[in-house]
């Protein structure tokens, strides 16, 4: 059972439909971390989140015993090190440092590229795509042999690459394209069917109808829809 | 043998090669130095880093490791016995550390990038502005994280001095092209400070470029005249 003071207090500021906000309550979840949750209206930014992030001013911030804790890759190398049952990263140097490696090229290169398809059509919009699609067949090798990014179960690289599975192909009803198609991606999609599998996962991603409509109502024409 | 277990591909002008050089010294640990040259790239490299073909790649027995921060990192983690721990043991200790090392890349360095790069006094006047306010951003980290000891890592050099450490030649090397101090003792007294005791490290001092070369170096890449 984790361990838990009386003046243990876990505050998450984020966005229900932020991918970087979910992934840090999938994190605590996992952990068996009780924790309030502070939804955030990201287009009318509340003063207690300008106060904790001064640097970037976005959300999720963790708050932990009055500790703030910004970027969300930052946030979930503390959970794991802070609550140590269920790890989320591995504990060999080598393993640890691919699963870094992993994470950072997800929120670097393969979301900064999907998102550049915003408002864009034609050629462009397709070159955009392929792009992505290149990017994403470093994943799809990576999956090879395995059910999860983490192995047998999930890792650091299945949490945040939720925002390949319920957020970028989630996407693809509204921007007409099979980004992830399954014939080019198998070992992707049948890794999202084993997310799927999990309660946790389950439980914390947002609901897809709301999600979707959502996006829709957020985007012009092409969005990713994400903070 | 010992020495050649452990390469690293790189180019002595990169401050983000700089880091994991550092670390090794930290470490005590012998390797062989595998210099790109310049404007073209290996083949080791090419099949070391697939995914970046960036340097640095450190090459331990043939595992490669790419990205300078998670080199860091598993330097630390894999000679975890030899010298001092790069990160603080605390768990919030070690995200504001790695919260500043992300910010550094993500903001600092692109800003001191722009500067070099940058054409009329507009341009130059905003550069100068986002310098400063990251300036006064780390000015503080500094003091948060250093406790009154002369590194951000306490009484040794760690991951956030190597961080933002590796990147004093090339703002030495910009102040002179731009004809303005860029780290002012006047205004960042503590991180001014730092920096001095930092160049002086015996660890840093064989793998920092110097300035009149460093200087040569950047006429080459930035073609453009400066001030």
């Amino acid at each position: 059972m984790a361990e838990r003071s009386e003046s243990e207090e876990v505050k998450l500021l984020g966005m229900w439909a932020s991918p970087f906000s979910r992934r840090i309550e999938i994190a605590l979840t996992l952990k068996g971390v009780s924790y309030e949750f502070s939804e955030e209206d990201i287009t009318n930014k509340s003063s207690l989140l300008l106060q904790l992030n001064p640097v970037y001013k976005m959300i999720p911030v963790l708050v932990h015993n009055g500790k703030p804790i910004s970027e969300s890759l930052v946030i979930l190398e503390y959970i794991d090190e802070t609550w140590r049952d269920n790890p989320i990263l591995p504990q060999d140097p080598y393993e640890k440092a691919m699963a870094r490696f992993w994470a950072k090229f997800v929120d670097e290169q393969i979301y900064v590229t999907a998102m550049k398809v915003v408002g864009k059509i034609g050629e462009e919009r397709d070159a955009v795509v392929e792009a992505t699609r290149d990017l994403l067949m470093f994943l799809e090798k990576e999956l090879v042999g395995k059910d999860f990014f983490g192995g047998r179960s999930l890792g650091f690289v299945d949490i945040v690459a939720t925002l390949v599975a319920f957020w970028l192909m989630r996407t693809e009803e509204i921007v007409g394209v099979k980004v992830v198609p399954v014939e080019k991606f198998p070992e992707i999609h049948r890794w999202v069917k084993n997310l799927l599998g999990n309660d946790v996962i389950k439980k914390c991603i947002p609901p897809e109808d709301e999600h979707l409509q959502y996006i829709r109502a957020r985007s012009c024409v092409l969005s990713l829809g994400f903070v | 043998m010992a020495r050649s277990d452990v390469k690293l591909i790189g180019a002595w002008a990169s401050p983000f090669v700089m880091r994991p050089r550092i670390a090794l010294n930290l470490k005590s640990v012998p390797y062989e130095f595998l210099q790109e040259t310049f404007g073209s790239k290996s083949e080791l490299l090419l099949k070391s880093n697939p995914v970046h073909k960036k340097i640095p790649v450190l090459l331990h027995g043939d595992k490669p490791v790419c990205e300078s921060n998670i080199i860091v990192e598993y330097i630390d983690d894999t000679w975890s016995s030899s010298g001092p721990s790069m990160l603080p043991s605390d768990p919030y200790d070690r995200a504001m550390a790695r919260f500043w090392a992300a910010y550094i890349d993500e903001k600092w360095f692109v800003a001191l990038k722009s500067f070099l790069k940058a054409g009329g006094e507009e341009e130059k006047k905003a550069v100068i502005a986002q310098l400063e306010e990251g300036n006064a951003f780390l000015e503080k980290a500094f003091i948060d994280c250093s406790k009154g000891k002369p590194f951000f890592n306490g009484d040794n050099i760690g991951y956030l001095d190597i961080a933002l450490g590796c990147f004093l030649a090339w703002l030495r090397v910009t102040e002179l092209a731009v004809s303005h101090k860029i780290l002012d003792e006047a205004k960042t007294p503590s991180l001014s400070k730092w920096a001095e005791n930092f160049c002086n490290d015996p660890a840093v001092k064989p793998v920092m470029p110097e300035t009149a070369k460093l200087a040569e170096f950047a006429k080459k890449i930035f073609p453009k005249p400066q001030a």
